[in-house]
């Protein structure tokens, strides 16, 4: 029934407060609703359950690694990749491209959507012919 | 609300007959440095003959946590006023800090006993080491390869700005 477990080495993404949109390892267990938590570019600290959605990687530390050690054990998880390739990971790389649009990058994205709408219509209407007409 | 641990040192005023009154030193819990002031009065004057108008704070310092990442097992000793008297209790909480476990305690009290700040008295303190605690609640997170599933799944939006009264379908709860 469950097959995301709190525990060390658990890799959690923040959905709420400050480090919103972060990916952090889950280093150890406060207590029933928080966790340390500590990943490559934030200081360790201790954040709630609620604030956290656990993802499916899982990296291989002891309890409270020193960060070298960590870095070291998510480069050999390759842990980026993973959530990069990951379909929820590619979602939200492209829903923040999408909200780092310019006025003109969506310029030329409107242009590109007719164009495939366009060719689309052009491809049902032959279709359509060919069906007719053979 | 974040409690801070202060150090107070004060003496009564100096006399004709008592040149240098002993000084003394408190180590208490309170949100701001005014209140650690008043409830250090509050301690001393149930323990010698003085009084804050007939005393002096000679010094007020606010106490740090020296490993605010690491996380320890806090044992606290209190005294509270109940409505049928005083009594002594002690409570474990695992913190990372001391000032969060003396929060823990105080919202504790507050709800299971239904006993306010200015009913309880810190009697003492410590970090215990885990083989030596005695709470099973606490006992239970002392486990190197603890691992447990989370339950429900909290549906929120991400800031307070983008919450609505109404949404157009069911939250999924499972994790």
């Amino acid at each position: 029934p469950f097959k995301r477990y709190v525990e060390i080495g658990r890799v959690a993404l923040v959905n709420y407060g400050k480090d919103y949109g972060k990916l952090v390892v889950i280093v150890d267990v406060v207590d029933q609703n928080r966790a340390l938590l500590d990943a490559p570019d934030t200081v360790r600290s201790q954040m709630n359950f609620k604030r956290l959605t656990l993802t499916d990687i899982k990296i291989d530390i002891n309890r409270v690694p020193k960060k070298k050690t960590l870095i070291d054990a998510m480069e050999k998880a390759d842990v980026k990749n993973k959530w990069e390739n990951s379909s929820w990971g590619r979602k939200l790389i492209v829903q923040k491209r999408r909200a780092s649009l310019n006025d003109f990058d969506r310029f030329k994205l409107m242009l590109a959507k007719i164009k495939v709408s366009r060719s689309f219509i052009y491809f049902s209407i032959l279709h359509h012919f060919r069906a007719i007409f053979s | 609300m974040q409690f801070h641990q202060y150090q107070v040192v004060g003496r009564a005023l100096p006399t004709d007959s008592d040149e240098h009154p002993k000084i003394y030193r408190m180590k208490l819990w309170a949100t701001n440095e005014v209140r650690a002031k008043s409830k250090f009065w509050y301690f001393l004057r149930k323990l010698k003959k003085v009084k804050k108008s007939n005393g002096q704070v000679l010094a007020i310092n606010e106490i740090f946590e020296k490993n605010p990442t690491k996380i320890k097992n806090y044992g606290i000793w209190l005294r509270y006023q109940s409505r049928t008297g005083y009594h002594n209790m002690y409570k474990e909480y695992r913190d990372t800090t001391l000032n969060g476990a003396v929060e823990q305690m105080y919202t504790e009290m507050a709800s299971r006993h239904r006993v306010r700040f200015p009913c309880i008295q810190i009697i003492k303190t410590a970090t215990i080491p885990a083989k030596l605690c005695k709470r099973d609640n606490t006992k239970q997170f002392h486990n190197s390869k603890i691992k447990f599933p989370l339950m429900v799944k909290k549906v929120r939006p991400p800031t307070r700005k983008l919450k609505t009264t109404y949404k157009a379908s069911r939250p999924n709860l499972f994790m």
